[in-house]
């Protein structure tokens, strides 16, 4: 067991370190409260998205629907929220509460999550098509303003990064159903003998994945004001990615909340670093994922090396 | 024996299950008092499992009803299983585990608490033990694994451990650590806790159990106090009284070996050669070592040496989507393929060719595979293996769910095939079966400890080299 296979927080550490040290070297103008809030806005409402896909794969199962999800929280938040904010948060508690309802599903008849949540996504997309047809609507006010606060010494998004953070260690690595939670993933038998209803802990795991969806849709309108009905089709994957790059795995149960905001950050950091380098657009997204591929590497060769 | 005077704290009565037409345990009776230290016993398939989980409550009883005297369900009458298998979440700490098993366990500072448990019933069972409490389960090594296993099994958990169920405890813990065990459960009997243990190490049953209960075929055939065992007398007390004698045509000559391994496993051409012991003691994994050794997963070539039969159908066996023909003939394909095209009516002649030498019961072999039965789908794979030209043929307890019809057929093929000079190594969970071979292996703890020939096959001998007979150290 090498330092780094033990403490798996150091390389997505390390990656963002490196990556936010060259964004500087390029431009250093970036190096101040307003250049990183610039950099770092996007990063609050991926972070959230993050973290639900975490939810989900520390129960070992994927969310493919999580994109068409937070478009539908966003077009909800820019419509209903907004005009009648009782049915808005009606609308989002019963969305949560369907998060809920398909973790059951998926366990109760032992359903691969990758294609029910794959159906799912065109059900949260149609829904979002249907209540915002054209993009549009408008952010409530207290959103916009939550977004646009500046707090003294960091900028918002840097702030919310480490309070999303602290909140979902405190959650998921610190308190006992956390633990419990992470131990559906490790080995589900066990905790289904020692008595524990695993019906209720994935549904569970699901709902608190719907809940950071909300939040991540939310948080996404309070930022760009208006929604669409694709506005975050992208999250999706983007999620997955993050989950990985903070040191997460697929099965095991072997998630980090820490390292998944961390992940993050990455991600968006990677698009800017990009625009830094005056790449051109076309080759922007097969450069995240080289990133994306380096990254991985690099942690699959500390990994092998702590084994031998 | 005092504390027999007192209630028992869980009853059997006439408990039953039954897995479909499979009576797993059929009919038991059996109180467990306070202070008991239950030694079990029993060949594979005897009901041993079966047992345990109507105990803990895993499994509900067909027929017939377990009581416990307190609470409803057996956790809230302190039962604890600590299972062959490791049944730990991997991801977790030491302490985290404990969680898991210990609900009550909540609230701000429940780590602290939870640390402090665990470490103190490890210093408790394992003496300089050497686990930190807040190690990942997957950084620790497998004996330390069962160390803490164990330990969350006499762990208070808010209530004290009245029953604690060991099965095969010791399997991956060193002499040393085995007999901390063993003091252990002597003191925690003798403070008024009950256990029952479950071994292959007849020296570590003699060592802690006060009664000893021997289950053969589901039933418990002897209850006796330890005194009144003697090794000899358990091991005949779970063999089959009445052994039928096994097939005398064994033709005995052979050609040359072609099979030998680091192991000591070795098989001359012709020869059925059995795989006995317990099950999961190292004979699956010494059959696919040997395939893979003599195969080439780069090349699948016109002339394989080995021919591999699985047990597990469903995971490594059948092609569901395809069709019995298709399923039989995967393995010669290369054979008679022209240009790498397949040769449709070679495929076909093959495939009807088999379908009557083995008499799989179809009216016609395109039909979906999935449209047979279970023995018959087996007998498929046997024909899968028989088609190719491979002089070497590795089954993996290909009986595990056929019928005894189906049974009788593929022994006369097996018959046939070795006396036309092909070589069999066969692994099977069923006694019965691996009397018919020519040669057999038995296996125990990843080890060959006996080879037997000839009249030396006997179930006696068997069980006696399936059970660790020295003293526990």
């Amino acid at each position: 067991m090498t330092f780094l296979a033990r403490h798996r927080i150091v390389l997505p550490v390390v990656s963002l370190a490196v990556l936010l040290a060259a964004t500087f070297y390029m431009q250093p103008r970036a190096m101040s409260y307003f250049g990183l809030n610039l950099l770092f806005n996007l990063a609050v409402p991926i972070a959230l998205a993050t973290i639900a896909q975490m939810m989900i794969i520390m129960v070992n199962d994927i969310d493919l629907s999580l994109g068409a999800f937070v478009s539908l929280t966003a077009c909800v938040t820019a419509t209903f929220l907004q005009d009648a904010p009782l049915i808005g948060a009606l609308i989002m508690l019963s969305l949560i509460l369907s998060y809920a309802a398909l973790g059951a599903l998926i366990h109760a008849f032992d359903l691969p999550a990758i294609v029910v949540t794959l159906g799912m996504s065109f059900v949260w997309g149609g829904l979002a098509l249907f209540i915002l047809p054209s993009p549009g609507g408008s952010s409530p006010e207290w959103l916009r303003a939550l977004m646009t606060v500046k707090p003294p010494f960091a900028p918002m998004a840097v702030v919310a990064a480490i309070i999303i953070a602290l909140v979902t260690h405190l959650l998921i690595m610190r308190s006992g159903i956390g633990t419990v939670l992470r131990g559906v993933g490790g080995n589900a038998r066990s905790v289904g003998r020692a008595g524990w209803s695993l019906i209720r802990l994935k549904a569970l795991a699901y709902g608190l994945a719907g809940l950071f969806g909300v939040l991540a849709g939310m948080t996404l309108v309070g930022l760009t004001t208006a929604a669409d009905a694709n506005i975050a089709m992208r999250y999706t994957l983007l999620s997955i990615a993050g989950v990985i790059l903070g040191g997460g795995e697929f099965i095991g149960g072997k998630v980090s909340p820490t390292g998944a905001v961390i992940g993050a950050l990455t991600l968006t950091l990677a698009a800017s670093f990009l625009s830094f380098m005056r790449l051109s657009s076309d080759w922007q997204i097969g450069a995240q994922g080289a990133i994306l591929i380096l990254v991985l590497t690099a942690r699959l060769i500390f990994r092998q090396g702590g084994r031998t | 024996m005092t504390a027999q005077e007192s209630a028992p704290l869980v009853t059997l009565t006439d408990a039953a299950r039954h897995f479909g037409p499979v009576r797993a345990l059929d009919g038991v009776s059996l109180s467990v008092f306070p202070g008991d230290c239950i030694g079990l016993v029993g060949h594979n398939g005897a009901g041993k499992s079966t047992l345990v989980n109507l105990v803990n409550g895993g499994l509900p009883p067909s027929s017939g009803e377990v009581r416990f005297d307190l609470g409803e369900t057996a956790l809230d009458a302190g039962v604890r299983s600590v299972f062959q298998e490791l049944s730990l979440c991997p991801n977790l700490t030491v302490a985290e585990n404990l969680r898991i098993s210990h609900m009550e366990l909540k609230g701000f500072g429940w780590r602290r608490t939870a640390r402090a448990e665990i470490a103190e019933t490890l210093d408790m069972v394992f003496p300089d033990h050497g686990i930190t409490s807040d190690a990942e389960v997957d950084t620790l090594s497998i004996a330390q694994r069962q160390m803490v296993e164990i330990a969350i099994g006499f762990a208070p958990r808010g209530q004290s451990a009245r029953l604690v169920i060991l099965d095969e405890p010791t399997s991956s813990l060193d002499a040393g650590i085995a007999d901390q065990l063993l003091q252990h459960i002597k003191r925690f009997c003798l403070g008024g806790g009950s256990v029952i243990f479950i071994s292959h190490m007849l020296g570590e049953i003699f060592d802690v159990a006060n009664r000893i209960i021997v289950l053969k075929d589901g039933k418990i055939v002897a209850e006796k106090p330890t005194a009144d065992f003697t090794r000899q007398g358990l091991v005949d007390a779970m063999g089959h009284v009445a052994t039928e004698t096994a097939e005398a045509e064994r033709t005995g000559t052979f050609g040359a070996e072609v099979v030998r391994t680091d192991q000591g496993l070795a098989a001359r051409q012709g020869e059925v050669v059995g795989l006995s012991g317990l099950a999961g003691h190292g004979q699956a994994a010494a059959l696919a070592k040997l395939y893979l050794s003599q195969s080439s997963s780069w090349r699948a070539g016109r002339s394989p040496q080995v021919a591999f039969v699985a047990g597990d159908r469903q995971s490594d066996g059948i092609l569901p989507l395809w069709s019995i023909l298709r399923n039989m003939t995967v393995s010669i394909l290369p054979k008679d393929a022209r240009f790498g095209l397949v040769d449709r009516q070679a495929e076909q002649k093959v495939a009807e060719d088999w379908k009557t030498r083995i008499g799989i019961r179809t009216d016609d072999i395109t039909n979906p595979l999935l449209s047979l039965s279970g023995g018959n789908q087996q007998k498929v794979l046997f024909a899968r293996a028989l088609a190719s030209p491979a002089p070497i043929v590795i089954m993996d307890d290909p009986m595990r769910g056929v019928d005894v019809g189906t049974k009788q057929d593929v022994y006369a093929m097996i018959r046939t095939e070795a006396a036309a000079g092909r070589t069999f190594l066969w692994y099977s969970t069923e006694t019965e079966e691996v009397c018919q071979c020519d040669r057999v292996f038995v296996f125990r703890n990843g080890e060959i400890s006996a080879e037997l020939t000839g009249a030396e096959i006997t179930e006696e001998k068997i069980l006696e080299a399936s059970f660790e007979m020295q003293e526990a150290s």
